[in-house]
């Protein structure tokens, strides 16, 4: 019997020749990630393990973006307690607040996580380097301060769903986005709970690395435990640039074995939208009827890459931003920042009326930068539309893609990009 | 160990942003986050749990972020243990990890009735409805948990290890 790419990572990270899916292993890791909310307590329980140094100070890697700028004072503090552990530890990836980016976004930029990597992460949306071809799964802090002194964690193996996306093109303003809120949509918040999600078939191979990150970067809206693309060209182009260390590629083998096996026509898919408020509350765009909007988000680890704002971009060109409605844009890194700037985007988006931020994940989880009032409502290209998620527990989140959420931004509710005339 | 309390019940699907949202996460005082737990999914929460209560979830408790300050708020409100039918995979580690008893059951989660006084008895996995007299059992914890568990938590597990 054969073995998923997931399992052949989790043995070799393990020093077994094989794994079986329900198996407890001790994993080595090969990056422990932690950000500005998660961090400071796994700090504190690390200093409790009673060793004075992280197993490897190249990498743990500590990045402060979930209030940062920092919003108050105690934001500023929790900031302060990871530059501090950081300087003592002599870390060579930590990021501050200007050379910095959304964590999901900047590790995979930077190639400090690789194909065949174990990874693991204080944030849940750490699943998003499974689009490298590494396993990569969020934990908690006191899991992520194990992991910073002992240099191991321990892993459940998980089995795997296989998910076919079947068809070479994908229909207009369709993206990775939309192929995975479908899936969401169609098995449930929690259909691959405790599983690997892995994703393959002639639409994943088209598809860039970016909408391949805000696949895998979803993974956990349906429960999963990790979400994975095998590496092809695609990924080595990407990876080839920025990998300052070896790396290793893994496949599934033909007969390897998985809990089930699931099949997508991609010509069936049109843009997606989730309603409030879980993430498989997925609706076509066709079917959304009339939803007014008070603000468009785009941006976050799941959309705020160089193809999305360039598909904001062309979706914007020469419109204006409807009266009633704010619409901020986040840049996932500096260094899209910067590209974006290049490319004469923030010239569109300013002149559509757009509000354009330095890196943050600050509206998304409700921190900062773009908070909704009681009865407010926003389309986002982010990852949860949970009650209260970006604000007032009585205000409500759409998922989308950013061509959607631009399209809605200018018409003033939820529509399809090709409405904008 | 043994705990003894009122039932909380709650649906399914609670993720973590209800149970303590990301607005209160620039601390990670455990008293101040008890003050806002379960908030946005009942905001009277707070000021109606008891010392010793128990929450008891449907499926998928605790889905979405990885905030460990979710067990944490839940164990400092005074929470004894939670039933629920399924949990995020997340948080039933990270309350390992912290020492939040954590059971799973779907007979007992549709036997309990809210307000209900219920028995738990966690090292035998025996919940009993002390208001109805009737007597659930729930999954077994993983050896490998339960050795966690004795140990003291994560922390305390892999300082021996490390030690050795």
């Amino acid at each position: 019997m054969g073995m998923t790419i997931t399992e052949k990572i989790l043995a070799a990270h393990a020093g077994k020749d094989r794994v079986e899916p329900g198996e407890l292993i001790n994993s080595k890791v090969d990056i422990v990630l932690g950000n500005d909310v998660t961090a400071p307590v796994a700090i504190k329980e690390f200093e409790k393990i009673g060793v004075p140094d992280v197993f490897d100070k190249e990498k743990v890697v500590l990045i402060p973006d979930h209030f940062t700028p920092n919003k108050d004072i105690k934001s500023a503090e929790q900031a302060k307690m990871l530059r501090e552990f950081a300087k003592k530890q002599g870390l060579t990836n930590y990021f501050e607040v200007g050379r910095m980016g959304i964590e999901h976004c900047l590790l995979p930029e930077q190639g400090i996580v690789l194909p065949g990597d174990v990874i693991i992460g204080a944030d849940s949306h750490t699943c998003t380097y499974g689009a490298l071809g590494a396993f990569s799964t969020g934990s908690g802090s006191t899991d992520m301060a194990a992991a910073m002194a002992a240099g191991e964690a321990w892993f459940k193996v998980p089995e795997s769903i296989k998910f076919v996306f079947n068809g070479e093109e994908l229909p207009e303003w369709v993206g990775g986005k939309d192929l995975i809120l479908y899936a969401i949509g169609d098995i449930g918040v929690d259909g691959a709970l405790y599983e690997a999600m892995e994703f393959t078939g002639p639409a994943i191979r088209n598809l860039s690395m970016d909408g391949r990150f805000t696949m895998a970067n979803m993974a956990v809206e349906a429960g999963a435990k990790s979400g994975i693309i095998a590496p092809d060209q695609t990924t080595v182009d990407y990876v080839e640039a920025r990998a300052k260390r070896p790396y290793k590629i893994y496949n599934s083998d033909d007969d390897a074995k998985y809990e089930k096996v699931i099949e997508y026509d991609v010509a069936d898919i049109e843009p997606q939208v989730a309603f409030p408020h879980l993430p498989e509350n997925t609706k076509p765009i066709s079917e959304v009827g009339t939803v007014e909007i008070d603000q468009a988000v785009i941006g976050s680890c799941t959309n705020g890459r160089m193809e999305d704002l360039r598909i904001a971009a062309k979706v914007l060109q020469g419109h204006e931003v409807h009266p009633d409605v704010r619409l901020v844009i986040f840049p996932g890194t500096q260094t899209i920042y910067k590209q974006a700037m290049k490319e004469g985007l923030f010239d569109i988006f300013v002149d559509a009326g757009a509000a354009v931020s330095t890196p943050t994940c600050g509206p998304c989880l409700g921190g900062h930068m773009g908070i909704l009032a009681k009865g407010e409502r926003a389309i986002a290209t982010t990852n949860r539309n949970f009650v209260g998620r970006m604000g007032h527990p009585e205000s409500e989140v759409y998922l989308s893609n950013p061509a959607v959420a631009a399209a809605s931004a200018i018409l003033g509710r939820i529509v399809s990009p090709q409405e904008v005339k | 160990m043994e705990f003894q309390g009122k039932a909380w019940k709650f649906g399914a699907d609670v993720d973590t942003d209800a149970i303590i949202p990301a607005r209160y996460l620039n601390t990670f005082d455990p008293a101040e986050l008890a003050l806002h737990c379960m908030e946005d999914a009942d905001p009277d929460f707070p000021n109606k749990v008891k010392q010793g209560d128990i929450i008891v979830a449907d499926k998928n408790f605790g889905c979405g972020s990885s905030r460990e300050h979710a067990p944490i708020c839940i164990k400092a409100a005074g929470v004894s243990c939670v039933i629920a039918k399924s949990y995020g995979r997340i948080f039933y580690r990270n309350s390992f990890n912290i020492g939040l008893p954590i059971l799973e059951s779907p007979e007992a989660v549709d036997g309990i009735t809210e307000g209900d006084e219920i028995k738990v008895d966690v090292d035998n996995g025996v919940i009993y409805n002390v208001t109805t007299g009737k007597s659930f059992k729930s999954t077994a914890i993983p050896p490998f948990m339960q050795e966690l568990i004795d140990a003291g938590g994560l922390i305390n597990f892999v300082r021996g290890r490390m030690k050795r």
